[in-house]
């Protein structure tokens, strides 16, 4: 048995030395990079994908106002939950676009069977995303913070929770999306899915927030926040590309 | 050690097996539950505070805490298909998604009934009201996942692994309710070693507590039996089994 | 089997009772096949007989209903990494990004795999693409996709190549050429398992093993 096994090691080494046209070993940091490239050279090619999600992100938190009256004491004292909720909506309104048309196209079956771990290359495409739409976000909020007159000392509060936060809404929401991408009405069962896994972060992010306003230390929200952010960053992963593996199955 | 149960691993087996349990889990749950119904709503005394809608805790507590349970054995059944491949611990948690969610609903609906006497209003954002709503939705979410796709045996890893994440949430999101607005009155069930429940309350709590567990088992068995059905229709067992039934 | 002498190594592939049920309906059950170092594999069948079911299983994406895929007599899920490296699936769907150039699409393809991709306009030469390096493949037609996408033949070092219907949608010098890869493939110490509706033709049928998917789960292999 350790002889035929003996042989077969060397017949590959034969055949792959045959074979070999220079193959180049790819380390896990070029895999990563190379995706996340991709994805994002994708995206600056195809910028309505950028775009839209943030003008929802913009029109949205432009309708409470005009909802609920133009106080600016009202408007500061709901506007922590407003943006984030936007926010939340923004990024759900975004997530299908992650795996989407990879499966549609293919490739996403290609990266399945790619030597790499698949955790790596979805880590990757999860990062593209965030920088696609939860950077934007980011950069915009202040602004909006400004027309819902929210209270002056809670701005760094709200550009760190955000900061922290929505990665956490890009992971989660990839376990989302990994599940319902093989089905073909899809997008209200995602939002289903992966809304009440956004709870602790809407609720720990406001709390922030509020807090800040009234000038007391918020650390300990900000905390939870970025546990629940190593937490998911170190399991959503794993969680994904069993999902997609179901889903191309 | 797990030798013993490597033969519930064949449909078959589990199929008639379930099948012999049945009624024993039938009888026993309808003696359990109409004793303990009939003291808890008739004999047991009224709460010096709450008066009689305090006996709407003998349906309100069994069913929260078993929709909690439930999503528990799912997340379990979940986990040993994912890891040990075993196809009918998948059928077991489609058998008991549903049941889940009708506990929880009924938890919610007791909890709503309850509160109006109490608090005057049918809802509160408190945080137990609030967790038992989110279950709500996780256990919506698998049942909706689950029918969306065609095929069972995709759906039913697909399931397992919202199921697994939704577990993992569950004391994340509780504790994030919890924090975020506590009224709810203490914990009651827990003082229940404590003289500030009687025995008298105590007992037709028991007997509701373990009538609604097997009724529980019933009906997950119920399913059980369906979905092993429903995942074996090729299987010449199963047509055995139809023809069966068909000829009586 | 017939025309190559019986080896001592173990299969590239081998597959032991395969069953795949498909919405409730049996595609093949009890399917057992082994390929061996230099085989073409033809998988035939009529429409929905499982074709593509079985080329997804033996490839790992899908998990069959029972049995299981060897790859060198060891179960494919226990050295998933090494079966990958070694193994180049090419499946209904292209896998091409119409906003990038045929030229990225290639490049990226070939690095995801670990392959050189420093040569990309040169293996596009290969499938007639020169000229098109630098049109985005959204502006390309069918037919140009999936020859970007079979550009990574020619420079793959996998020894299982695994193709689904990989002719549809290419010219008839097209087909030649690429059967004339197969064949060189193969003589190299790799296998070729297709599906395709076309009769080959330079490839000669003794040359080529045939998997029989039938409706009534009948599997013949010879």
């Amino acid at each position: 048995m350790t002889l035929k096994a003996q042989s077969a090691e060397l017949t590959t080494t034969t055949t792959s030395t045959e074979h070999a046209k220079s193959s180049v070993r790819l380390s896990y940091r070029h895999a990563f990079m190379l995706v996340l490239k991709r994805d994002l050279t994708i995206a600056m090619r195809h910028k309505d994908d950028i775009i839209n999600p943030l003008l929802f992100f913009v029109i949205v938190i432009t309708l409470f106002p005009l909802g609920i009256g133009p106080e600016a004491q009202t408007l500061s004292r709901i506007a922590p939950g407003i943006i984030w909720v936007a926010a939340l909506l923004a990024t759900l309104l975004s997530l299908d676009r992650l795996f989407k048309s990879d499966h549609q196209d293919g490739s996403l079956e290609q990266m399945l069977l790619s030597p790499h771990p698949i955790f790596l290359l979805v880590l990757a495409k999860i990062l593209a995303h965030w920088i696609i739409t939860g950077l934007p976000l980011i950069l915009i909020a202040p602004l909006l913070a400004v027309l819902l007159h929210l209270n002056e000392q809670s701005y760094t509060a709200l550009l760190l929770t955000l900061l922290l936060g929505t990665p956490v809404l890009s992971l989660l929401g990839a376990i989302g999306v990994a599940l319902t991408v093989g089905i073909k009405k899809g997008g209200v069962l995602l939002s289903l899915l992966v809304l009440p896994l956004y709870i602790p972060v809407l609720i720990f992010a406001t709390s922030a927030i509020d807090t800040a306003a009234l000038g007391l230390p918020y650390s300990g929200q900000l905390a939870i926040i970025a546990a629940l952010f190593f937490g998911s960053l170190s399991l959503a992963p794993f969680a994904v590309g069993a999902a997609l593996k179901v889903s191309t199955n | 050690m797990w030798k013993w149960l490597h033969p519930y691993a064949n449909p078959e087996v589990s199929y008639n097996f379930t099948n012999k349990m049945l009624p024993w889990l039938a009888w026993l749950a309808a003696i359990f539950l109409s004793i303990g119904l009939v003291w808890a709503l008739l004999f047991a005394p009224a709460d010096y505070q709450q008066g009689h809608s305090f006996r709407i805790f003998y349906v309100h507590v069994p069913a929260a805490s078993l929709s909690m349970g439930i999503y528990f054995a799912m997340a379990v059944a979940a986990f040993s298909s994912l890891v040990w491949q075993l196809k009918l611990a998948d059928a077991s948690a489609a058998a008991m998604a549903p049941v889940g969610a009708a506990f929880t609903a009924i938890a919610l609906i007791t909890g709503a009934a309850w509160g109006k006497p109490m608090w005057g209003t049918w809802w509160i954002w408190d945080a137990r009201l609030t967790s038992e709503l989110i279950l709500l939705f996780l256990y919506l979410g698998v049942i909706a996942l689950h029918s969306a796709f065609e095929d069972k045996n995709l759906a039913g890893k697909a399931a397992g692994i919202l199921t697994l994440v939704g577990v993992i949430n569950i004391p994340i999101i509780k504790y994030s309710v919890d924090w975020w607005n506590t009224l709810h009155q203490g914990s009651t069930v827990s003082k229940l070693g404590k003289p500030s429940m009687s025995l008298d309350m105590l007992w037709p709590f028991i007997f509701c507590f373990i009538g609604f567990s097997l009724l529980v088992g019933v009906i997950v068995c119920l399913r059980f039996r369906n979905e092993i059905l429903a995942r074996n229709s090729i299987r010449p067992w199963v047509r055995e089994l139809v023809q069966q039934n068909t000829t009586k | 089997m017939k025309t190559l002498p019986k080896q001592s190594l173990p299969p590239l592939i081998s597959a032991n009772n395969l069953t795949c049920i498909r919405e409730e309906r049996l595609l093949f059950d009890e399917l057992s096949i082994e390929i061996h170092a230099g085989d073409i594999v033809q998988v035939e069948g009529p429409n929905g007989s499982g074709k593509t079911s079985l080329l997804r299983i033996l490839s790992g994406l899908s998990q069959p209903y029972d049995g299981q895929v060897l790859y060198k007599a060891q179960a494919v899920n226990q050295c998933r990494e090494e079966f990958q490296q070694n193994l180049l699936y090419f499946g209904h769907l292209s896998g091409v990004k119409g906003e990038m150039t045929a030229e990225e699409n290639l490049a990226f393809n070939l690095a995801l795999h670990g392959n050189d991709a420093s040569k990309t306009s040169e293996y596009l030469a290969n499938v007639n693409l020169l000229g098109f390096e630098d049109s985005l493949a959204s502006h390309l037609s069918a037919g140009q996709h999936r020859r970007i996408a079979l550009a990574r033949l020619y420079q793959s070092d996998a020894p299982v190549w695994i193709l689904d219907e990989p002719f549809t949608a290419i010219d008839k010098q097209g087909v030649a050429s690429l059967e004339q890869l197969f064949i060189d493939h193969a003589s190299r110490g790799g296998c070729v398992i297709l599906t395709t509706h076309q009769d080959l033709i330079s490839i000669k049928p003794e040359q080529v093993k045939k998997i029989t998917l039938d409706y009534n789960s009948d599997c013949a292999f010879d």
